[in-house]
Parts: structure tokens; C-alpha cells; sequence
């Protein structure tokens, strides 16, 4: 039955998911940001994602520290043992959110393309870079019997995890550019459309031939799904969600193109996950090495407290996000007063 | 070339933890400042006090925004670079980080950005609830940032076993006999760090004569709020302070006093120039038995001195004594730039004494200063342990990382925070000379 082990793996993947859903669509957002014509449509990708993008990358922190309290060793040796691909995450972070809000600073033209391209860059290295870590915690990372990784940062960069990378830089490209369809009109809102379309095809090359390798390069992962039914209900909805996108995309009905991809998203982290499950970290040496839920936990205390700290914050953090998505709903209109 | 991976981890911690906590004691205090001065203008209409609130929000979000992509960091750091301590102590240790995330970081970044973006399209009630929000998230966010720092210093509510710190009692973690003194402690010292900030640039705008009511109604504000909160710091807060070090850590009290023999009426220093190995103090000036009578409340009594413990267990004597001083000499500046604001404040000479309002924009940088040594002389004043008496410093970082790749960091977190210093400097600086008077230029003008 459910336990308290399992309910936080669930829980840590509901965290992710929150980061990958919301802030997904600011990382795609910024790497279309690279391609932006003018300063007026530059404004408008800052500005539409302005109010919130801070608080979406909430979740990645809150995630982060949930993982540390629940399971204390598969945050340190994941994090150390991705320690240099860590720092150009946070690096890329870094820059990412401090362009935001220095670009509209200054007025010279240098000063803006500068930021332009460090707001692009931030969200386009980790938009790979998180694909690249889940395509290695997929296909298993060398740890040993003690836990202790032993690979090597080259060895992060394998074909697998890079194919894994591009397929998350192209859906969360898909996301951005159907986000930017609720902000936009007109001419950018057709463009806008027909980068997501494009971004949906490479997204469903790429899956195919990323779900083809995982039966030669993390077989282990397959074993016993078929059995599982939570596989079948993530497999089915993805595919509708994949499927009724460029549907609704053509019928402009945009904000439920949005919302499949924002499904395909769930379903793919739950496939992840229920693939994973009860294992974290596999290890790519020997399986019987790798963090589960059960051996690289914390206390049933703490797991307790922590879940009362999530069942009394959670539902009130989802309530005013909710509130401030409507509140700052409609097209992004650059005025006087644009904060950015 | 023989890199020690301990002390290359504790320097680029110590380099992003500096850095990143220039920026949330002005955040917090500015936003709280924000608060009062958004409700005036909500509830007066009064255009001074709306202009003030655009004027200081502007700064805010500058600070604000460097403060969460140094705080980045700050989230993973234990992971990457100090993997030991992340297992033997994350079942207490990640609980309050994680609700800081929960309960704070959400709630700060989702209403900053209402209140920034929301000016012109929420209700004023509305607007004024969201700087309410960011200034409470921002407390709760200390808070439980102190719970985890204070449970370094003061560890309660666990157990060891199984080769870890278990957790056993919740409350007792969280309320260890640190915590809340520290709590009130950090967050008094950050809204004085708002206040000065709220002089200094208001002495500033009336030294060039912005002759506007936004500078002069904000610098009475932040002298009178300046005041109050600097002398809560002398007293109670700073003292409780320095009487729960006593009680708890009698290492870290008597480095930071400069006690090196323990004795009975117990000096204190108020002045001494510190060395090491052995640690010694020359040209003292002291006051005898005030130590013995403050720490314990009688000039009798015993106070333990650095020779009262074991030479490996006793933290670094010069940095903490130094810092330690340094930070109270400057919190009695604050005492005294602020009372003499204060008073020529009655007698209806503040605005023009152009001294006055000089030494308020130097100012501006001496809180965080303070703040910066306070965090110095505490955690230093910890050495050798990462967590007092249970876990050493040299037992915490990670094993799997290497010293090369950590000077690589250091490095280049190194550069990024250099560049991100200078244009903040450079940012803040361009808007205040902007004034309250003007609203920002967005379109290209190059």
C-alpha cells in the first residue's frame, strides 16, 4: 500500500512537475527570445512572463529542498556528483534572472543586447541541461556500494542524455511559443503558432526515437511496467494530449493547446517516475546500488512533519498562483508603465 | 600545487553566502518601508507618498531580484560541495529550507511580481496587500533560514544513529535555544539596514536639490523608524543575544569578547588589537567585570576564557574578535547617527545640514557591513564544527568532488559576482540620480 516513502516520491515529482509546467514556459519563452525581430516584441516576451516567472522558479527551490529533507543522500550525491554541470545550471540561472530585470534599465542598444543574449542563453542551457540530467538519472549513473558516484563530468554527456536534453529543449520550446499565443495578437501571435507547430514535430521525432533507445540503453526501466496501471493512464493521456495539441492549435483554441502541452509534461514526468519507481538514482554499475525510496530516505518523523508542512502550504501557494495567473490574464500590452 | 578541497569549499561558500546577503537585509527592509509607505499613500491619497512608493520600488526590485539568483546557489550548495553534512544531518537539516520554499519563497516572488506589474491594474487595496505579502514572505523566509543556521549552532530535538542526526522532536529543532533570539536579532539588523538606505538616498535627492516632499517626507520617516529599531538592537535583542552565546557557546563568546584566561569579574574589551597562536591581545582597553555581570547578570562571576578549552576545539580568535567589535561599534554608530537625526528632527533642522545628510549617504553601505560581520563572527565563531559539538567542518564536504573543480568554481562564481556587484552598484546608483520625480525611460533610445 501507499506509504509515506512513496507519497513524497510522489510529492517531489508533483514539485518538478509544478517547475516543469511553469517555468518550462519561461524557458521557452527565453530561448524564442533569441529569435525576437525588434525591441517592441523583446519587451512583450519579458513583460509576458514578468509577473510570474519568479515565482515559477519557486518550485525548482522548493523541489530542491523538498529532495533534500526526504531523501538526504540522493540530493548530496546527485548534486555533488553533478557538480560541475550544476554550476552551469546555476550560472545559466543566475544570468537568466538578473537580464530580466536589468535590461530595461538602460536605453543604448548595446547595453539591451547584451541582456538579450544572457536572458536567451539562461534559458536555453538549462532547458537542455535539465533533459540531460533526467536522460542520466534514466539510464543510471555509477554509484557504488556506499552510494558514492564515480563518474566523471564527460561521462554525463553521453548520446542518450543529449537526445533526452534536445527532447526537453523542444517541448519546453512548444510550451513557451503556445504561451506566447495567450499573450500576443496578430501577426506575432501567427508566429508564435507556427513555432510551437514546428516544435511539436521535432518534439514527436525526437520522442520516438528517445522512447526506441530506452530499450537499449535503460532496459531496466521497462521491466514489470506493463503491469503497472498508473503506466497505462500517463501513456494514454499523453498520447491524446500529443495528439489534440495541433488540433486546437489550428481551431485557435489556444489556451487548450497550452493546456496539452502542459499534460504531455505531467505525463511525461509521471511515465518517468513510474518507470523509476521505488528506485531515485539507479546505478548504472549494479542496480542492487541504486537510491530507492525506502533506503536513501529520512525518517518516518520526518517525512511526517514534512508532509503537514506541505498539506497546510501547498494548497494556499496554489491558491494565489491561481489567483495571480487570472489577475495578470489578456495580452501583454507595453506601455509607460511595463515594469520591464 | 596541493589544493585542500576543506578549505576551498569553505571559501566559495563563504564568497556566495557573503555576497548573496548584501541583498536580502536591504529587500527585507525596504519592503517593510514599502509597506507603511504604500499604505499612506492608499489611504491619504496623497501623491508624496505614491511617488516614494514608485521611487523605492524600483530599488527594491533591483536588490530583490539579485538576491533570488544568488539565493539560487544557496538552495544546491549543500548538495554539491558539502555532501557529508547533506547526509548526516538532512534528515533535520532540509526540513527548513524546504519550508522556506514553501511557506516564504513562494509567496515573496509570486506578489513581488503583483506588486510590481500590478500598480496600474489592481485595486490600490490589492496592491498594498501585495507588498504586505512581500515583506511578510520575506520574514518568514529569515525565519526559517535561522531555524536551520541556529540548529548548526544550538542542535536540539535529535538523536544519533544509524550513522546520521536523526530528528526527535520537531519543535525542539525549530525552537532550539537559538533560534528566536537570532531571529529577531537578523531581522532588526536588516530593518536597519532599510532605514539607513531610506536616508542615505533621501539625504541624497536634498543634497542636489530635489527640493521634493517625496525626499523629505521619507528621510523623517526612516530617522524616526531608524532610531527605534537601533537602540531594539542595543538592547534587548543584541544583549539576549550575547547572553544565549554565553550560555551556549562559551567558546564563541569568549573569542568573540577577546576573554583568553577564563577568571571572575571578567573584563569586558572594548578596545584591543588581537594575534594569533597563541591567541593574545595588546593595547586593551577594558572595563572589568561588566563581561562576567552581562553575560551572567553578576560582576562575580566565572567567565570561561579560550584557554578553557581544548586548543583544537577552539574557534579562530582574530576574525571573530575583530568582526565581533567591529559590528558593535558600528551598531552604536547607528545608535547615535540616528538620535542625532532625531533630534535635529525637533528642532526642525534636519533637511538643511548638509553634514548631516553627507554622513547619512556614506552611510548607506555600513549596515550591511555590520550584517556581513555579524554572519562572520557567527559562524566563524563556530569553528571547527559545522554543527556545534556533533559535526566538524573537515567532515562535511564532499568526497566525490574535487579540489581542482571547486578553484573552478570559486572562480568562476568568482567573476559572475564581481560583474553582478559592479552593476548593481552601477543600477542603484542611476536611479537615484534619476530622482523621484521621473518615471523610467523604457524605449531604445540608442
Amino acid at each position: 500500500m501507499i506509504d509515506l516513502n512513496t507519497i513524497w516520491f510522489a510529492l517531489i515529482g508533483v514539485l518538478f512537475t509544478g517547475y516543469a509546467i511553469l517555468d518550462g514556459f519561461d524557458l521557452g519563452v527565453g530561448v524564442l527570445h533569441l529569435f525576437a525581430r525588434d525591441d517592441l516584441e523583446r519587451r512583450i516576451n519579458m513583460n509576458a512572463i514578468g509577473p510570474v516567472w519568479d515565482g515559477n522558479e519557486v518550485w525548482l527551490l522548493t523541489g530542491g529542498g523538498a529532495l533534500f529533507a526526504a531523501f538526504p543522500p540522493v540530493y548530496a550525491t546527485v548534486f555533488s556528483g553533478f557538480y560541475l554541470a550544476m554550476m552551469l545550471v546555476l550560472t545559466a540561472l543566475i544570468f537568466r534572472a538578473v537580464s530580466l530585470e536589468f535590461r530595461s534599465k538602460v536605453g543604448s542598444s548595446g547595453w539591451r543586447r547584451l541582456w538579450d543574449w544572457s536572458f536567451g542563453l539562461g534559458s536555453l542551457l538549462p532547458a537542455i541541461l535539465f533533459g540531460v540530467a533526467v536522460g542520466n538519472i534514466l539510464r543510471g549513473v555509477p554509484i557504488d556500494a556506499e552510494g558514492t558516484y564515480m563518474g566523471s563530468f564527460f561521462g554525463l554527456l553521453n548520446p542518450y542524455a543529449i537526445l533526452i536534453g534536445v527532447l526537453s529543449l523542444v517541448m519546453f520550446l512548444m510550451h513557451g511559443a503556445l504561451y506566447m499565443t495567450l499573450k500576443t495578437d496578430g501577426g506575432l501571435r501567427y508566429r508564435m503558432s507556427r513555432w510551437a507547430s514546428g516544435a511539436w514535430v521535432a518534439f514527436i521525432v525526437i520522442y520516438f526515437c528517445a522512447t526506441f533507445y530506452t530499450f537499449f540503453e535503460a532496459a531496466h526501466l521497462l521491466e514489470g511496467n506493463f503491469s503497472k496501471p498508473l503506466f497505462w493512464v500517463f501513456l494514454v493521456f499523453l498520447l491524446a494530449a500529443i495528439v489534440y495539441m495541433p488540433i486546437a492549435l489550428k481551431a485557435g483554441k489556444y489556451f487548450r493547446a497550452f493546456l496539452s502541452s502542459s499534460a504531455t509534461i505531467v505525463c511525461m514526468v509521471g511515465l518517468a517516475a513510474v518507470s523509476m519507481y521505488p528506485k531515485i538514482v539507479p546505478s548504472s554499475i549494479n542496480l542492487a546500488h541504486s537510491l530507492t525510496v525506502y533506503n536513501a530516505s529520512s525518517t518516518p518523523r520526518t517525512l511526517t512533519v514534512m508532509l503537514v508542512i506541505a498539506l497546510i502550504g501547498m494548497p494556499v501557494v496554489i491558491g494565489y498562483t491561481w489567483y495571480i495567473y487570472r489577475a495578470f490574464k489578456g495580452k501583454t500590452v507595453i506601455t509607460e508603465e511595463s515594469h520591464y | 600545487m596541493d589544493l585542500d578541497p576543506v578549505l576551498l569549499s569553505r571559501i566559495q561558500f563563504a564568497m556566495t553566502i557573503g555576497f548573496h546577503f548584501i541583498f536580502p537585509p536591504v529587500s527585507i527592509g525596504l519592503a517593510w518601508f514599502l509597506v507603511i509607505v504604500e499604505w499612506l499613500g492608499w489611504k491619504r491619497n496623497d501623491d508624496v507618498y505614491v511617488r516614494m512608493g514608485r521611487f523605492f520600488s524600483r530599488l527594491l526590485a533591483i536588490t530583490f531580484v539579485l538576491g533570488v539568483a544568488t539565493g539560487i546557489v544557496m538552495e544546491f550548495q549543500f548538495g554539491t560541495n558539502w555532501a557529508e553534512y547533506s547526509k548526516f544531518v538532512g534528515d533535520i537539516f532540509g526540513a527548513p529550507l524546504a519550508a522556506e520554499g514553501v511557506f516564504a519563497f513562494f509567496l515573496e516572488s509570486a506578489f513581488l511580481g503583483v506588486y510590481l506589474f500590478g500598480r496600474d491594474r489592481l485595486s490600490k487595496g490589492l496592491h498594498w496587500f501585495s507588498i504586505l505579502m512581500v515583506a511578510v514572505g520575506s520574514i518568514i523566509s529569515a525565519f526559517w533560514i535561522l531555524v536551520a543556521n541556529s540548529w548548526q549552532q544550538t542542535p536540539a530535538g535529535y538523536v544519533i544513529q544509524n550513522n546520521r542526526a536523526e530528528l526527535t522532536n520537531f519543535f525542539d529543532a525549530v525552537f532550539n535555544p537559538s533560534t528566536m533570539i537570532r531571529f529577531f536579532h537578523t531581522v532588526d539588523a536588516a530593518l536597519i539596514t532599510g532605514a539607513f538606505a531610506v536616508a542615505g538616498v533621501a539625504a541624497y535627492l536634498l543634497l542636489k536639490n530635489e527640493g521634493s516632499n517625496v525626499a523629505k517626507k521619507a528621510l523623517k520617516l526612516s530617522i524616526i523608524f531608524g532610531l527605534i529599531v537601533s537602540l531594539l538592537e542595543l538592547f534587548p535583542f543584541g544583549h539576549s543575544h550575547a547572553v544565549q552565546v554565553a550560555q551556549t557557546q562559551p567558546e564563541k563568546l569568549a573569542a568573540m569578547e577577546g576573554l583568553i584566561d577564563g577568571q571572575t569579574h571578567a573584563p569586558m574589551v572594548l578596545f584591543g588589537v588581537p594575534s594569533e597562536e597563541p591567541a593574545s591581545l595588546d593595547y586593551v582597553i577594558k572595563v572589568p567585570g561588566v563581561l562576567s555581570w552581562l553575560a551572567h547578570g553578576d560582576t562575580e562571576a566565572y567567565v570561561k576564557g579560550l584557554n578553557d578549552f581544548p586548543p583544537d576545539e577552539t574557534p579562530p580568535f582574530w576574525l571573530t574578535f575583530v568582526s565581533f567589535h567591529t559590528m558593535v561599534a558600528l551598531g552604536m554608530f547607528f545608535i547615535a547617527a540616528m538620535a542625532l537625526g532625531t533630534f535635529l528632527l525637533y528642532r526642525k533642522k534636519l533637511c538643511e545640514q548638509r553634514w548631516y545628510l553627507k554622513l547619512l549617504v556614506f552611510s548607506i553601505p555600513l549596515p550591511i557591513i555590520a550584517c556581513e560581520l555579524g554572519w562572520i563572527a557567527a559562524e566563524v565563531g563556530r569553528q571547527p564544527w559545522v554543527v556545534y559539538r556533533v559535526m566538524k567542518t573537515a567532515d562535511a564536504v564532499s568526497l566525490t568532488v574535487s579540489a581542482e573543480e571547486i578553484l573552478f568554481s570559486i572562480i568562476l562564481f568568482g567573476l559572475i559576482y564581481l560583474f553582478l556587484g559592479v552593476l548593481y552598484i552601477y543600477l542603484i546608483v542611476r536611479e537615484i540620480k534619476r530622482g523621484s520625480e521621473v518615471e523610467s525611460v523604457k524605449e531604445v533610445t540608442a
